[in-house]
């Protein structure tokens, strides 16, 4: 694992500004002085499709410090996917509080959520969700169009974020020329190329084989142990064990037990 | 998002689907293109009956006559009454009776059948005096115009048009050939220029004579003793008027008309002719406009169907877009960047298919056809306007649509 190593160190060199964590000379993470990163307080999440409430999140109240590899797991149905959607700022809570790196994000309006969603969120979702007909490089700055970084930062940035993830020979390439586990990458250097308070990957291993999944969760751990703050959300115990922290939810509510690595 | 990058992804998005593109383009095309070249056909028309009255003669007043009330009341129209005469035009060609009005060619005319040999040709016959040929401003191309005694004399003489002559004696010259029209043989003495077309008289298929001569041997009837149309020439365009006036006041007493409102004729002018014309022109290039302002506005449907089917298939695109950051505003304004960026190409080609129109048209058709760059410019910025109006729908459309049930849709 020694060239995963030179990447993670890439990371700190490509960002000096960044939301890496302040980490001792020896970059043991344990040594992180840590802040919550999501503080949420009694989630309630509603539907009403009929006449009937429809309780979806029942009184959620969980925490992720920064620098924290969290694994979310639950059966379909749990509602896993809403507290997702609330978490990366996609939908808002019916009641309760939600803070996302220090900011009441709770009840804002959807420009704002669009706001936060670009600078805070980097997304990772089980389809990839690339365009098919944008280059690799060009699929990646796309957060950054929205975040109006010109053009020429715009391609460094992301030609930088695509080194990270081993992809830099395939910056041209289209996602259809690329394989699946290459793709996830792509769309893993996309959601890093914001430099996000929050890494929030949905079943990212859910279409991939099994060499794949691994290579991804391997990114991920290294990622992590560079100091990001991830969120995965799986329903299989074998990819929330790469994660420090497990937490179950069912029936809109979490397990008490919460299982520490 | 920076509005040169969208821009760009608006570009990008019509190259991407080049095929739906085009087509949609082609619809708005079609549109400006009908719209210029409809303008451009009014205009021309309006130009070329311009032209064609201003060919009557220069400051011409044209006295027709009026209207006859019959004994059972019913009013027929302008022109078919046959009051004016020979005495009238001789009257107003008097230096005493009307000092502006410097020339004047009654007119008298008829269907008639001419004969040159075994050769049979139906044209206008008409009847007037030397002065018509300035008075209508045209010449001769070949031989002569009958003279002052010549028309005293009631000679048997006769002028062609140039169409005339050639349906009846072909190629040759038919200077000194005789025709036969009711009877009377007529010696061709001179053919005139060729002049063209005022509206749907043909100025060239004519056979003139005088009318003393039409009106003593080949009219019958009452076109035996009235004219039906008298020319005079005034001294200038400042004299016009005053020549209004000199003939209305003579042919008024003539007739024994005491209150101007019964007057039994008509005086025009080349002005009111003009306005006229031009104003039956212009309801006509209104209708066509009309017609291809309905083409724009189906193309403009046009662009709002394909843009709606561009949102349905990139739902998907969208809500990944916005889950990376895309404002509804970001969105929204991605769409109309595409629909406007629609029309403005679909503006360009119209113009120029109406720009090689203009060039090619007349060569299949008999009308002028002018290039307004007013209209062209307009029809460019329409265009746009098109493509935004009609994408303002599809792009709130896709504005509005949650991240959420975008990204989960397949």
């Amino acid at each position: 694992m020694s060239e995963p190593t030179a990447r993670v160190a890439r990371i700190d060199s490509d960002e000096p500004t960044g939301r890496v964590p302040r980490v001792d000379s020896d970059g043991d993470p344990t040594l992180i002085v840590r802040r919550p990163i999501i503080d949420m307080q009694q989630l309630w999440k509603t539907y009403r499709p009929g006449s009937l409430d429809v309780h979806a999140l029942r009184g959620v109240t969980l925490t992720v410090d920064e620098g924290e590899f969290v694994a979310i797991m639950g059966p379909s149905g749990s509602g896993k996917s809403t507290l997702m959607h609330i978490m990366g700022c996609l939908d808002i809570p019916t009641r309760g509080s939600y803070k996302l790196d220090g900011e009441d994000v709770s009840k804002l309006s959807e420009n704002s959520l669009a706001r936060i969603r670009n600078r805070e969120i980097g997304f990772v979702f089980q389809q990839y969700n690339l365009l098919a007909r944008l280059t690799a490089w060009r699929n990646v700055e796309l957060p950054l169009l929205y975040a109006r970084v010109p053009g020429a930062e715009r391609r460094r940035r992301a030609l930088a974020a695509l080194d990270q993830v081993g992809l830099s020979a395939r910056a041209e390439h289209r996602p259809t020329q690329l394989s699946g586990g290459q793709q996830q990458r792509v769309a893993l250097a996309r959601a890093l190329v914001t430099d996000p308070a929050l890494l929030l990957a949905d079943e990212p291993t859910g279409n991939l084989d099994t060499a794949a999944a691994a290579e991804i969760l391997g990114l991920l751990q290294e990622l992590h142990r560079a100091g990001r703050t991830v969120v995965l959300i799986t329903h299989e115990p074998e990819v929330a064990a790469v994660a420090d922290r497990t937490l179950r939810i069912r029936d809109g509510q979490l397990e008490p037990a919460e299982i520490a690595a | 998002m920076r509005w040169r990058d969208t821009l760009g992804s608006g570009v990008e998005a019509i190259i991407g689907h080049g095929l739906r593109s085009l087509l949609t383009i082609l619809g708005i095309m079609i549109g400006i293109a009908a719209v210029i070249l409809t303008v451009g056909l009014g205009e021309g028309a309006q130009s070329s009956v311009n032209s064609a009255i201003s060919a009557l003669g220069s400051n011409l007043l044209v006295v027709t006559p009026g209207s006859t009330t019959s004994s059972s009341g019913v009013r027929g129209g302008f022109g078919t009454a046959s009051t004016l005469t020979l005495a009238d035009a001789d009257a107003l060609g008097s230096k005493k009776v009307a000092p502006n009005v410097i020339a004047v060619a009654p007119q008298a005319e008829t269907v008639e059948v001419l004969t040159a040999g075994s050769t049979n040709w139906t044209t206008t016959m008409v009847g007037t005096t030397a002065s018509w040929l300035t008075v209508r401003d045209r010449q001769v191309q070949e031989g002569g115009f009958f003279t002052r005694p010549e028309v005293s004399g009631a000679d048997d003489v006769v002028v062609l048009g140039s169409t005339t002559a050639s349906e009846l004696f072909g190629a040759e010259s038919p200077i000194d050939q005789t025709i036969t029209a009711n009877g009377v043989t007529l010696t061709v003495i001179g053919e005139l220029t060729t002049a063209g077309s005022s509206g749907s008289t043909n100025l060239d298929d004519m056979a003139i004579v005088p009318i003393t001569t039409a009106q003593q041997q080949v009219f019958t009837g009452t076109f035996a003793t009235s004219v039906s149309t008298i020319y005079c020439e005034a001294s200038s365009a400042a004299g016009l008027s005053g020549a209004y006036q000199e003939i209305d006041d003579e042919l008024l007493s003539a007739h024994h008309i005491v209150e101007p409102s019964a007057a039994d004729f008509t005086i025009t002018s080349q002005t009111t002719i003009a306005s006229t014309a031009n104003s039956v022109n212009r309801t006509l290039t209104d209708l066509l406009a009309g017609v291809a302002g309905i083409s724009l506005l189906v193309g403009g449907i046009g662009v709002m169907n394909i843009m709606l089917v561009s949102v349905t298939e990139r739902v998907r695109e969208i809500g990944l877009r916005k889950a990376l950051g895309a404002a509804p505003t970001d969105i929204r304004r991605q769409f109309l960047v595409e629909a406007s960026s629609l029309g403005l190409l679909g503006g360009i080609g119209g113009v120029l298919v109406g720009f090689i129109g203009t060039v090619v048209l007349p060569h299949l058709q008999s009308n002028p056809v002018s290039l307004s760059i007013p209209a062209t410019i307009g029809a460019v910025f329409v265009a746009i306007a098109i493509g935004l109006t009609f994408g303002v729908y599809p792009a709130t459309r896709a504005a509005r649509l949650s991240p959420i049930d975008a990204l989960r849709s397949e």
